[in-house]
């Protein structure tokens, strides 16, 4: 199934305009402060010794009568500068430490992780206090003790983001180029995993600058006659109760800072969150109601889904209409992007809000969902129908076992009792052909196709009219997936389920169901009982795609029939039939109205201006 | 003449309960310029070989043999040394390509791997190399997210041949497409083998997709090679069962219904069944122990033992459902 993508436009929002706004103020100050304040921070003035606020000092003046707004403007730029080489030396060291994990060989691996976790264990602060006494009082010191307590937070971060890389193909790739470490690390490390870093940077930026000033403010930093906010602070206590504002000046000062660097890795975390993975809907609906053979299960006409996207709203389906009936099995083939799990999503109503979904007759087991309320809807939806999708690892909680997942649908929909809900999930179970026993265990116990078997128990349980497939053997091996087609067709033999089987795999589809529809930029192309599925396709596009099956008894020596072009683009569909552009058939009229699904033999219905002739010989390999 | 020489490969990987053998004693033979297809389900240690071959994973025993040479280990010279010859593009079109990278930075950053490149050579072989693999030489200024998958994989297999290498390993590289997309990749490849006289090793699941491009067919099964021989020798009369299984639940147009005896009994022993002195199939065989229980051989025996004298070398005593079990020549033990 295709992640259902919506990407939205980042907003600016007002927080990024006061982050970038508190940030030019900060730079700003440390490149004007010492200018303004330089002569007055340094002059003392005997007869102004230790003053309060005054009109001539807003701050007050020191204990040299220094002016100490002037103090607090000059300081800015040392303090800034100690904080930004601090964490830019941690965060160099760092980096390049974690990320030599994703390049280097097994062992000297683990001993890289060993050594971080080891460094991790010591408080930051801890060890950058000791170190500035090691390393001696002074900015110098101070500086490069912050820088090196700060490396074991970001190689842990960069450890981590590298993992992601080094599981990738591109790296494989790279390293049997026989690439050296140093090009890995930098060309195909590094760039990937610098958004996180450089918020992290940024962040850590602000936590440095108050580490720096905490060290200054103990004495172990920043030594008179130079000074910095931290230093500043640990002046003005002295006489805090008597005079307030000399020591809070420099405070606030951090405080503002602070607060900048962390406002402004805020508003990158989320801009980076925006252009993350993109949603994917996702619920399971247990359900209930049983139709008789024959009966008409689904019915949905001119189906419409709207998406909109950063670039323009796109129509990825386009007036699908389709009918089942009880006991069915249908077929509803497509390549990826042709919308077919989306026509699936939206008949279960699972879509997410931004999609705008047009339909103008949606029917399940008799009832109109059109008139419906969106409560009412997900009630029925609930109890009629049942979805099994591609991943069955990610659809099973990995926590709870087997058996209270098969029984939370049936106790919460059918009060059922608890002894009642196991025996029903026990013959769930047989009815996949598993064992009862699988009750007691838990999801990761299972193999992929026995998780599928009890995704399909699962929605078994409440005996839902209409079961939808969407790519459930996709992730599976051959022999299991076709256990599981097996079960599936089995499952409408004995109860008069329908169920809609969707698939890339027309081989697959051809084996197990009744009728096919192929999908093709959203729409029905093509609508035939799968006995005429290999020979008597009569769409271009289906007929290709037939033919781009491999087959186990094809001639070797011919190439394969492929489709030349690529689909439309969403955003700009062609004019008149979506394959036109790709057609080796197409004529005048094809560019111009679109062909709509006409009935050509019974039960074979073609979106087509000139469906193919059949062919001479019946026969295809 | 032979380019890549397998024998008796082990590998081992770290797993929650103590070591997991995932490939073991595998001998395989890549002669030049033939395709060898190698199929197997998730979990057979396909993967494990080429990671294995190619030096991302150590190896616990056996040789591996280019051109009669010792290759392999896994630092970066001996990478080096291999990667000139060998060259591998992977499953995932999502990942293969590096996303802050164009296609031109991609081919070049191959192509210079090995050789010194002026510009306009560069330039030259990155057109070159995108004509090979059926691209649109304009594509070369691209990122790899404005690609769809088809064109991407397409690149990853241009950026492998980029160094010219004699043996191409393809490790899933359609089992992501679309099958519209697969059938022109196949072709690609077959048109590649056809060119360049590569020999190919074609890794895959899909066994009519493999059996497509293949010269030879080597079945792979629980860790070990159980059959192989060339392709429509192998389709025509498969001689273990696991084959015949495999065969059997391929899905094909029009329908075909499997034939009565191919059939796994149950799947759900599939990863619990205890690894005994025997054959690792014989708890799922339709052939064995379980629906002949005098078939005790089946458990005692391991039937590697004289697969080399078996017809496709069959790793199985009843290859070809025989009555009676086949003897090696060499006795036992």
């Amino acid at each position: 199934m295709n992640p259902v993508r919506l990407p939205v436009k980042p907003p600016r929002s007002p927080m990024t305009w006061i982050a970038l706004a508190m940030l030019a103020s900060l730079l700003l100050l440390a490149v004007a402060g010492p200018l303004v304040g330089g002569a007055a921070a340094d002059r003392p003035d005997l007869s102004a010794v230790l003053q309060g606020p005054s009109a001539a000092h807003p701050f007050g003046t020191d204990n040299l009568g220094r002016d100490l707004l002037a103090r607090v403007l000059t300081a800015a730029r040392l303090s800034l500068l100690l904080a930004f080489a601090a964490t830019l030396l941690s965060a160099t060291a760092g980096i390049l430490l974690g990320a030599s994990t994703a390049v280097v060989g097994g062992r000297a691996r683990r001993w890289l992780g060993a050594l971080i976790n080891l460094l991790l264990a010591f408080p930051a602060l801890l060890v950058a206090v000791f170190l500035a006494v090691v390393f001696g009082a002074g900015a110098t010191g101070a500086l490069f003790a912050l820088a090196v307590a700060g490396i074991p937070g970001f190689a842990r971060l960069s450890q981590t983001l590298a993992a992601g890389v080094a599981n990738t193909d591109y790296l494989a790739a790279a390293r049997v180029l026989g690439l050296r470490r140093h090009r890995l690390i930098r060309r195909h490390v590094l760039p990937n995993i610098a958004e996180p870093l450089l918020l992290s940077t940024t962040m850590a930026a602000g936590t440095a600058l108050v580490a720096l000033s905490g060290l200054s403010f103990l004495g172990l930093g920043v030594q008179p006659p130079a000074y910095d906010w931290g230093q500043l602070l640990n002046q003005g206590l002295d006489r805090i109760y008597a005079q307030p504002v000399p020591a809070l000046a420099p405070g606030l000062a951090v405080l503002y800072a602070a607060l900048t660097f962390q406002l402004l890795g805020e508003v990158l975390a989320g801009g980076v969150a925006r252009r993350g993975p993109a949603l994917r809907a996702r619920r399971e609906a247990p359900a209930e109601g049983r139709p008789a053979t024959g009966d008409q299960v689904l019915q949905i006409e001119d189906l419409t889904v709207e998406l909109p996207t950063p670039d323009g709203v796109i129509r990825p389906v386009r007036g699908v209409s389709l009918t089942l009936r009880g006991g069915e099995i249908v077929g509803l083939v497509g390549e990826s992007g042709s919308g077919k799990s989306l026509t699936a999503l939206a008949i279960a109503d699972l879509l997410p809000e931004q999609a705008r979904v047009t339909r103008r007759t949606h029917r399940l087991l008799g009832a109109d969902l059109t008139t419906m309320t969106a409560k009412e809807r997900h009630h029925h939806l609930a109890t009629a129908l049942a979805m099994i999708f591609q991943s069955p690892a990610s659809a099973l909680n990995p926590s709870l076992r087997v058996g209270t997942q098969l029984t939370e649908a049936v106790r919460a929909h059918r009060g059922a009792s608890r002894a009642e809900a196991a025996e029903q999930a026990a013959g769930a179970l047989r009815r996949v052909a598993l064992s009862p026993t699988l009750l007691r265990s838990r999801p990761h116990q299972l193999s992929g196709g026995q998780r599928q078997r009890v995704m399909i128990a699962s929605g078994l349980m409440v005996r839902p009219g209409l079961i939808i497939a969407d790519e459930p053997t996709t992730a599976l091996d051959v022999t299991v997936q076709r256990q599981i087609t097996d079960l599936l067709s089995g499952i409408r033999q004995d109860s008069p389920t329908a169920v809609l089987f969707i698939s890339h795999d027309l081989a697959l589809v051809a084996g197990l169901c009744e009728r096919v529809l192929v999908m093709y930029a959203g729409t029905v192309v093509e609508s035939l009982p799968t006995d005429r599925l290999a020979t008597a396709t009569r769409h271009p596009y289906a007929r290709a795609l037939v033919e781009s099956v491999p087959a186990l008894t094809a001639d070797r020596d011919r190439p394969l029939r492929t489709v030349e072009g690529s689909p439309p683009d969403p955003l700009t569909p062609p004019a008149g039939c979506p394959f036109q552009p790709r057609c080796a058939h197409r004529r005048d009229r094809c560019a111009t109205d679109t062909p709509s699904l006409t009935e050509l033999d019974p039960g074979h219905r073609v979106a087509c201006w000139h469906p193919l002739p059949l062919p001479v010989q019946a026969a295809t390999s | 003449m032979t380019v890549l020489q397998l024998s008796d490969i082990t590998v081992r990987h770290d797993g929650p309960h103590g070591p997991v053998t995932a490939v073991d004693g595998v001998s395989l033979e890549i002669p030049a310029g033939t395709t060898v297809g190698l199929v197997g389900e998730s979990g057979s240690g396909k993967s494990s070989l080429v990671r294995a071959i190619v030096g991302l994973a150590p190896v616990h025993g056996g040789r591996i043999l280019l051109d009669g040479r010792e290759a392999g280990g896994h630092t970066v010279r001996a990478r080096r040394r291999l990667g000139r010859r060998v060259q591998v593009v992977f499953q995932d079109p999502d990942t293969a390509l590096n996303p802050r990278m164009t296609v031109r930075r991609t081919l070049e950053e191959a192509a210079t791997a090995f050789h010194r490149l002026d510009r306009r050579t560069r330039a030259e072989r990155v057109a070159r190399l995108l004509d090979l693999v059926g691209l649109d030489p304009q594509l070369a200024g691209r990122l790899p997210s404005r690609l769809s998958g088809g064109q991407r994989q397409r690149v990853a297999i241009a950026r492998a041949l980029a160094v010219g290498p004699d043996l191409l390993i393809a490790d899933e590289i359609t089992s992501a497409l679309d099958v519209s997309v697969q059938a022109s990749v196949l072709n690609t490849i077959r048109e590649l083998q056809r060119q360049l006289g590569l020999s190919i090793l074609f890794i895959g699941h899909n066994l009519p997709a493999v059996c497509y491009v293949s010269d030879v067919v080597a079945v792979m099964y629980r860790g070990r090679i159980v059959e192989s021989a060339p392709t429509d020798a192998l389709l025509r009369a498969p001689q273990h069962p696991y084959t015949r299984t495999l065969l059997a639940a391929v899905p094909g147009l029009p329908a075909t219904s499997p034939p009565p005896g191919s059939t796994p009994l149950s799947v759900d022993t599939a990863n619990s069944a205890p690894l005994h002195a025997g054959c690792r199939f014989s708890a799922l065989c339709p052939d064995g122990p379980g629906r002949h229980p005098e078939r005790t051989v089946c458990t005692e025996r391991d039937p590697q033992q004289g697969a080399a004298d078996r017809p496709h070398r069959a790793a199985c005593h009843f290859p070809s459902g025989t009555v009676e079990p086949d003897e090696p020549e060499d006795g036992l033990s």
